[in-house]
Parts: structure tokens; sequence; C-alpha cells
């Protein structure tokens, strides 16, 4: 991954000085090796910061609603699955596709560093993939790992290596995708009685501190002005009484991306209390490719949601929801 | 709600009927005197696709122990597509709850058109019966909600 941090701060260097971009968007150094944290480089000099390594997990596409506005055009680093919120950002009009320069970069899968911690490694100083292992450098020595085992939820069930849109692509290794069910998980909890979800949500969603974290970060929940920061919207409040809140809050919020929700796995991994978040949106996305065909949000910047459009034969409410123990 | 005789609980209901066809239907099953339970609350929307998720939520916080929404029968839209969307969102969104844990007899969708008075008092009649069945809605209430038994 190394030589494609070196190819990507060339470019970006470029790029800043023909003037052919104002600003790269991309990812700095963190306080350590494992915490690269996003970041906008106007000049030459701040490149010096650049990093790119097995730990950029974050999605850069949200950071462009506002930094495109500014004059001049935006360049942008995007992972395959980035692209699919850059195309949903295009489409709903948050950001103007003339003024992004996106560039497709090359993606091993990113890596967990609560899963690399939970095998005993600590102070990691450095990870590089070498094909289906990683080599961890840690103030105690080096471990291989195997990538599957450390990969982010996110990363498990990988839409592909392809980019849906790109003005060029800097990719200098074979990228390996993991492809698993992505609706276990979903399917997993369906199977289970109604009180069984019911206490399974309930110890995780109590867990939930009201951050707003999963809010902040998802690409698709981009309102300038949220409902849940109305403070008559019922459910404003930081510290909650009751559980309502955060059932109120969850479903509402996923609620609201369905059918825009790319699945890019943002709101699982940032969640300080390691809420499943997936499975609610997923819930949606498997509801939606049963009843209306199916749909992955963000495969191009046209088109209509399974929300905005209706036939005329759709299922009634009622059927939607299968009895027990007979789940689509 | 405590039934002052029978010290039962008689659930709370919220129905929200569109203005065009199923306020009216509501309308035609009182002036056919039909009967239907006192304990349905009707909200009149201009149509049932105005109804937000968070307004189910809501009413649900705020102690409604079932919600039903009544719209034109699709097709027959006064603006000529609203419950159609109506349809999707409650579809994904009561299945939404069910995933959650919560029981899903507890919500439904019925269109009722302004000429249908006893269908009208016929479904809130099963509707009160099958909600009453489930009991008190506990899963999706707010306790600050609540009366304080203590203090009722």
């Amino acid at each position: 991954m190394r030589d494609v941090e070196q190819k990507m701060k060339e470019r970006a260097a470029e790029l800043l000085r023909s003037g052919e971009a104002a600003r790269v968007v991309g990812w700095k150094k963190g306080e350590f090796y494992f915490d690269p944290s996003p970041a906008t480089f106007e000049t030459e000099e701040e490149l010096g910061e650049f990093v790119y390594n097995g730990f950029c997990g974050s999605n850069l596409s949200k950071y462009l609603i506002a930094v495109s506005k500014k004059p001049g055009k935006t360049a942008i680093f995007l992972k395959p699955c980035d692209t699919y919120s850059f195309n949903e950002l295009v489409k709903e009009h948050r950001v103007a596709r003339e003024k992004v320069y996106v560039i497709g970069i090359e993606c091993q899968g990113k890596l967990d560093i609560d899963k690399i911690r939970a095998k005993g490694v600590t102070g990691v100083m450095e990870a590089e993939e070498a094909g289906d292992k990683v080599e961890v450098t840690s103030l105690y020595g080096k471990t291989s790992i195997a990538r599957e085992e450390i990969l982010l939820e996110k990363c498990l069930c990988c839409k592909g290596k392809k980019h849906m849109v790109a003005d060029e692509t800097i990719i200098l290794h074979e990228m390996p995708e993991t492809k698993n069910n992505r609706f276990s998980g979903v399917e997993k909890l369906e199977r289970m009685t109604p009180d069984e979800r019911f206490a399974f949500w309930k110890a995780e969603l109590s867990k939930c501190i009201r951050c707003n974290a999963c809010r902040n970060v998802c690409p698709a929940c981009s309102c300038v002005k949220c409902v849940f920061d109305n403070p008559a919207s019922g459910i404003a409040a930081k510290a909650n009484d009751t559980e309502f809140e955060e059932q109120m809050f969850h479903i509402i919020r996923a609620f609201h991306v369905a059918g825009r929700c790319t699945d890019c796995g943002e709101c699982s991994r940032v969640c300080p209390q390691h809420i499943p978040l997936h499975l609610l949106n997923r819930k949606f996305i498997k509801d939606m490719d049963t009843l209306y065909g199916d749909f992955q949000a963000g495969e191009t910047a046209e088109g209509k949601t399974p929300l905005t459009e209706y036939t005329e034969g759709d299922a009634e409410p009622g059927e939607a929801v299968k009895p027990e123990g007979q789940h689509a | 709600m405590q039934d002052v005789t029978t010290n039962a609980h008689t659930p709370n209901i919220v129905a929200f009927c569109c203005n065009w066809c199923s306020y009216a239907g509501a309308d035609l099953a009182g002036s056919s005197r039909l009967s239907y339970p006192a304990n349905v609350k009707i909200i009149r929307v201009p149509c049932s696709c105005r109804v937000n998720p968070m307004f189910v939520l809501k009413a649900f916080q705020r102690g409604a122990d079932g919600v039903i929404l009544c719209g034109c029968h699709p097709g027959d839209c006064h603006y000529v597509t609203g419950n159609y969307y109506t349809r999707r969102r409650m579809a994904l969104l009561f299945s939404f709850l069910n995933y959650l844990g919560i029981e899903k007899e507890r919500t439904r969708v019925e269109w009722v058109s302004a000429a249908e008075g006893a269908r009208f008092s016929a479904v809130m009649n099963d509707f009160v019966k099958t909600v009453a069945a489930l009991g008190e809605n506990k899963r999706l209430t707010d306790l600050r909600c609540k009366e304080d038994p203590e203090n009722a």
C-alpha cells in the first residue's frame, strides 16, 4: 500500500501545482498509524502529512457537500464503495459533478483496529497487505494475520472493486473481494421470535449515547436542518429518561436514508458503542429488494429510488410483513 | 385508558384518515348510525401520504396502543398518486417495526372510500378488537408520557 500512497501523493501534488484542482481531499496522519483522519490539502507543503493505508476506512464523499462549494475544482480520492455515495450525492444535487475531480483508488479491504487488538496485538505501528495476509508491525514485533479476520464489518460484504464513477484511477495491485452474504445478520434476526428480537434491540439500542456520530458520518444523511435538531421533536435530548428516544431516533434515522443508503457501513464503523447499525439499514435494503426488485443505491447518478417510485400492483403493507418463520 | 366500570384496559387507537375518502367514510358511518368504538381517535390529514413515519411513532410514544392509516383506494387518490407512496412507505415501516419486535398487529393500513361507511365501522371494530387482545403497548411507549398510576 506504500507504493499506492506514494503515487497518490505525487498525483495530488501535480493537480495542485498545475492548478487543475484547488484542493485535494484525502487522509492525513493521525496521532497513531491506525487513525488517519480525513483532511483537505490546499498546498504541496501540506501534502507532507498525506497518508493512505489499511486504516483509511472512512468514506470521504460527504465532505464534498461543503468543500465543493468553494471556488475551483476539488479532487478527491474515493475507494470503490465510496463512489456509490458520491453518485447519490450528485443525484440529490448536494454536490455538482463538474466541480469534482474523482480519483478512484485501490482498496484491499480496510482494517478494523479493534479486531486487531482483540487478537492481542497492541501498539500497532504499521500494517501492510500481502495477499490474504496482513503483516502487522507493532511495538512488540511483527505478526501475520489472515486478512479476512481483521477486516471492517463493511468490507466483509464488499460491493465489488469497480469504481462506479472516476475521472482516473490509481490501481497498482490486484484487489481481492471478500464476498459474504450481507443479509445473514438480518436473516438471523428474522428467524427469532418478536420477543427475542425486541430483547436484542433493546439491549443494543440502550447502549446509544446519542452522540449522533452515525447521523453525522452518513453520506445519505445530509439535510442542512435535521429533524433531530428540532428541540420540539421530542428526541433532541442528550440524556434519555427512557429507551423510547433511542428507538425513535434509530428507526427514523434508518427510514430517512432508506432507498438512498448505499450500505457503505460508515454508521456501524463510527459507533463508539459498537451498535450494529448496519442491521437496521440492511433490513430496509432487504425488504426493498424483496418487495420492489433488486436495487443498489448509487450505482448511477440518475433514476428513482424505491421510495420515490411505485407500481399499481405493489404489496399491501399488511402482506409485506410475513407471518413468523416465513420471511422472504 | 382504564374502563371505570370493569377496570379492564381499553386500547387507545389513533386513526389517520385522509380528508377526501376515509374521513368522509367516517362521516358516513356516523350519519348512517353505524357504531365504531369511541376509543378510536381520528386525525384528519390531507392525504394518507402526509403521514410521516414519525407521526406513527409519536402516537405510540404518547400512549397509543394501535395506529391505523386510512386512505383512498389505490388509484382513487385525490392527488392521483399519494396513496401509492404511502403504501410503499408503510409496508417498509411496518415490516421494520416487526423486525424490532413491535407486534405487527398494532399497525395497519386500510383503504376506505367515502362511500364505505359500513366498511369504516367494520374496520375500526375489528382493529380495536385485535389491539385489545394484544393489551397495552409497552414496547414503543415513553414512560414520561404515561400517567402515573399513583397520582391518577
